[in-house]
């Protein structure tokens, strides 16, 4: 039979549609079909500014806006050639691991949900709008952030707005703990997460699949570590992978597990950049037109879906000549026909749900 | 290994085939290189010398990190950007292909190298009306099958209406 799984569907995550060729329970093969929210970002890049761009960064990756704000910036930057200051590269630090701490709040919620396990959904939403309000605090917005600024980033934090971060963390940490209690521990998730939709590390790299996916599959991995930027050289943090603990490495388990263990590793970063944070200015002072040399430049930058790569091709003018967002969505995407031959349906909806996919990345 | 010590080694595989090395951009005032260095490959050698990048040792560039196209009307020319990247020896490199920039601007396939060329593929050639020769499924991927025309082309312009639906609405300002 052929089915239609989306393009609106609640279990996918945004707007993708699937074909999906089943006899009876188990598919032949699922195949994706995606494009539904292409907004050309790309062609919109040739015709902005480079700071006019800044906003419809956050527009790439809406759950990782200040990831995709920071790595835009950051080839702006290194194509320029300029250098910001010290407490900005934090500021930056800061505002992206607490992105990296909701956007998985949301992955792991929204996979319990989709397997049926309504009340962890919400105790983690409960605790992503208390990190929005303070994103909010910090620059004025709770989704699209539009933070980062080719030099630096908009705003400096507000009086006290560390201790308030630094309160949320103190509560977050045992919540972490009960939300194990709650879900990572239940005999219900491990049943149906455990050995399904197995990715080899090989498979894993052939795919290009980035991030949580690629170090879920075994693969010890992380930019910020192996090929660091920024601040995180001086930041003592660990890479979590997958085990198998629940039945093969790279399972749908595993993705799972290494987002809930990330997410204690960003609030250790956040404690260490709140201890290490030094005084200064936020912003360095750029020309109102920025030009970089004739030139291209790929950056990356590891987001909250892994690896996201801007490919930067300037003419020696005020616009990008081209630009290009390789993101982790859409390679985790392309591997999906693959794995789910001979798959479940309602497997399907659990693989999907631990690539942790988001539609307007895959399409942009 | 630096892009340049790639061009050497692989000038030594490869003899009597034009292998360019062109540094990246510099800045004007501190001549401080800013900008990517890359290798400019012949066209039909790019498979070739992809499969000799992944399987030899001391390249060992196991994942595709990107593939895209560049768009150069004045140099008439479609520029195919290959990012090869090695989690071993965490090194990358850059290869450019270029190709006449009409509509049968045409190269080799690399998805029996990379699993993921094949979406990055079909990006390139919906966007940029590129072909991919032997590719299994080339299709167009964000735009739907009947639309005219590659948006990413800087000549590109925007059908007026798809399906009697149109494609732009007046301005309410004027």
């Amino acid at each position: 039979m052929l089915l239609n799984m989306g393009p609106q569907h609640p279990s996918t995550h945004g707007v993708i549609r699937f074909v999906v060729k089943t006899d009876g329970e188990v598919m032949s093969a699922a195949v994706p079909d995606v494009g539904y929210l292409h907004r050309s970002i790309e062609k919109i890049a040739e015709k902005a500014t480079y700071n006019g761009f800044m906003p419809w960064t956050d527009r790439v990756d809406y759950l990782a806006a200040m990831n995709c704000n920071v790595a835009y910036a950051m080839a702006v930057e290194k194509l320029a050639g300029i250098e910001i200051t010290r407490r900005a590269e934090y500021l930056r630090v800061i505002a992206m691991e607490l992105n990296r701490i909701i956007s998985h709040l949301l992955a792991v919620g929204s996979l319990g949900m989709d397997i049926g396990a309504y009340t962890p959904f919400v105790h983690a939403l409960r605790e992503r709008e208390k990190v929005n309000d303070l994103i909010e605090e910090l620059c004025g917005q709770r989704l699209t952030y539009n933070y980062a600024r080719v030099g630096g980033v908009i705003y400096d934090m507000t009086p006290n707005w560390d201790k308030k971060v630094i309160a949320f963390m103190d509560q977050f940490e045992p919540l972490l703990n009960e939300f194990d209690r709650l879900l990572t521990g239940n005999k219900i998730l491990h049943k149906r997460l455990g050995a399904v939709g197995v990715v080899t590390a090989e498979e894993a790299a052939n795919y290009n699949l980035v991030g949580p996916n690629l170090r879920g599959s075994g693969v010890k991995w992380d930019l910020r570590k192996d090929m660091p930027y920024s601040v995180y050289p001086e930041l003592d943090f660990q890479i979590p992978v997958g085990t198998g603990e629940a039945g093969k490495l790279g399972d749908c388990f595993d993705r799972y597990m290494v987002r809930i263990h990330e997410m204690r590793e960003s609030v250790k970063i956040l404690r260490q950049c709140f201890e290490r944070i030094p005084a200064g200015e936020h912003q360095v002072k750029v020309p109102k037109k920025i030009r970089p040399p004739a030139g291209d430049v790929y950056v990356r930058n590891e987001s909250t879906r892994g690896d996201l790569g801007v490919y930067l091709v300037s003419d020696g003018s005020d616009k990008a000549y081209r630009v290009k967002f390789r993101t982790g969505s859409f390679t985790a995407m392309s591997i999906i026909e693959k794995v789910s031959r001979g798959m479940m349906v309602a497997d399907l909806i659990a693989f999907i749900a631990s690539l942790d996919i988001v539609a307007p990345e895959i399409d942009r | 290994m630096t892009s340049e010590q790639i061009q050497k080694k692989l000038a030594e595989f490869y003899k009597g085939v034009a292998i360019e090395f062109v540094a990246g951009a510099k800045n004007p005032v501190t001549q401080a290189q800013t900008g990517d260095s890359c290798l400019i490959v012949p066209a039909d050698k790019i498979k070739d010398i992809c499969k000799t990048l992944k399987t030899i040792d001391q390249f060992a560039f196991d994942c595709l990190s990107s593939l895209t196209a560049v768009d150069r009307p004045k140099e008439n020319r479609f520029e195919v950007v290959y990012h090869l990247f090695s989690y071993k020896h965490k090194h990358t490199v850059v290869l450019k292909v270029f190709l006449p920039r009409d509509e049968t601007a045409h190269v080799e396939t690399l998805e029996s190298l990379w699993s993921c060329a094949n979406w990055l593929e079909r990006e390139v050639y919906d966007l940029f009306g590129i072909k991919f020769d032997n590719h299994s499924d080339l299709r167009r991927i964000m735009l739907p099958d009947d639309w005219v025309g590659h948006p990413l082309r800087k000549d590109y312009k925007e059908q007026e209406d798809y399906h009697g639906i149109s494609t732009t609405r007046p301005s309410l300002l004027s």
